[in-house]
């Protein structure tokens, strides 16, 4: 498996290890989802870092998990997304929206407590 | 008729022939140089080119140039006149010499030669046909000589004007922790935008940036391409977890931006880069994110 799902508190991080199949992108997707509901998580964290290219598909699969996850929800954060392959993205026109992105996992941790504390983070 | 035909046809067979008549013709211009040399001139002046020159500098260009016009018709060898015309080039573009006036300063040379020719040889019309059979192709490719050098002198100025703008490259500053600003200045073409998205990205990466602020007061102009490379910057800056502001934009960009219906959806836009830091300010002060402020997050935010 080349993704590893770590529960961290009320969050899920999926961390991918390697560059991904399609069929290991169906796999993971499905796995997040079921977990989302069955483990009562608020927050996804998607580690991207390790990948050198985010191609249509997986955009396509981390919108879907996003989406199905928000229905359950859970909020899902991509991090880690790499210069050149955010430059690629934009001139590919992949876009990941609605998903909100962080510069790594640090950031998308503190961005799901943001978030869980009132969106805008007002309160403390 | 056919006597002249016959003339011609002679002349041009004979190389020899040709080669006395062009010596002729070198010492008729020699002989002539002075009458010639300011006729040429006044008429420079008459109509008004080379207006950024004072009359002695284009008095002393036009003997220069003479005399290496005659030079190469005599000898054939342009060399000598391309360099020359190569180093005055290197002198008048800077000042602002069109490519039109150098044109007409050579063609004018042509004319004011030919009509001198006309004049010398009218009482003989085979002649003068010889003559200008001689002196045609030579004076075009010596018109031709001089002004290629000044179009591709003007060139290289080009080329190293672009070279130095390109290495002029856009910095990426930081005002404070999690806060980039990025002012461009100047033209922004495609491989500029490129290159700046790629420094920007870089620079969000190493300083942990949260909010950009790209501040394009010195940008004049801009077109459908570079208003998609601002969208592809801001949105690529995004997807690293960045927020983009953009702050600069003049009515005419704004107005251009409109009418091109470029989708700037993506986009904060500011009025200027004082309202845009204070934005930021905001954003940031708003957002908890950051690990360094995670620790006081049980500090209320008022």
């Amino acid at each position: 498996m080349s993704v590893a799902i770590l529960r961290q508190g009320e969050y899920l991080i999926a961390s991918v290890q390697s560059d991904l199949t399609d069929r290991e992108v169906v796999d993971v997707r499905d796995e997040l989802s079921r977990r989302v509901g069955a483990e009562r998580i608020r927050g996804i964290v998607i580690d991207v870092s390790v990948l050198d290219v985010i191609d249509s598909f997986v955009a396509r699969a981390l919108r879907a998990v996003a989406a199905t996850a928000a229905l359950r929800g859970a909020e899902t954060v991509v991090a880690g997304i790499r210069p050149q392959v955010a430059i690629a993205m934009v001139h590919f026109q992949l876009d990941l929206a609605p998903l909100r992105s962080a510069l790594d996992l640090d950031e998308a941790l503190a961005l799901l407590d943001a978030l869980a504390s009132g969106g805008g983070g007002h309160g403390g | 008729m056919s006597e002249g035909a016959r003339d011609t046809a002679n002349v041009a067979g004979d190389v020899q022939g040709e080669r006395q008549l062009l010596r002729e013709l070198v010492a008729y211009l020699r002989n002539r140089r002075e009458p010639l040399r300011e006729e040429w001139a006044r008429r420079i002046t008459s109509e008004e080119l080379l207006g950024v020159m004072t009359a002695e500098e284009v008095f002393d260009e036009v003997t220069a140039v003479y005399e290496n016009y005659v030079d190469a018709l005599e000898t054939g060898s342009f060399e000598a006149l391309q360099a020359y015309a190569r180093n005055l080039s290197e002198r008048i573009v800077p000042r602002g010499v069109e490519t039109d006036e150098v044109l007409g300063v050579v063609l004018l040379l042509r004319d004011v030669l030919a009509r001198a020719l006309f004049e010398e040889y009218q009482g003989n019309p085979s002649k003068l046909n010889a003559i200008l059979d001689a002196y045609e192709p030579a004076a075009n490719r010596i018109a031709v000589t001089v002004s290629v050098s000044f179009v591709q002198e003007r060139e290289r100025v080009i080329r190293q004007q672009q070279e130095s703008i390109r290495e002029l490259s856009t910095p990426v500053l930081q005002v404070r922790d999690r806060l980039l600003i990025l002012p461009i200045i100047g033209v922004l073409d495609s491989q500029r935008a490129r290159q700046l998205t790629e420094q920007l990205l870089h620079a969000i990466q190493t300083s942990r940036a949260q909010v950009v602020v790209i501040d394009v007061t010195g940008v004049a102009t801009i077109d459908v391409t570079v208003a998609n490379h601002l969208v592809q910057t801001v949105e690529a800056a995004r997807l690293m977890g960045a927020n983009a502001i953009m702050t600069g934009l003049s009515s005419e960009i704004a107005q251009t931006l409109v009418d091109l219906d470029v989708d700037l959806g993506v986009m904060r836009t500011v009025g200027d880069l004082q309202g845009g830091l204070e934005e930021a300010e905001r954003l940031i002060a708003s957002w908890p994110g950051a690990p360094p402020t995670r620790d006081a997050e049980g500090t209320p935010a008022e």
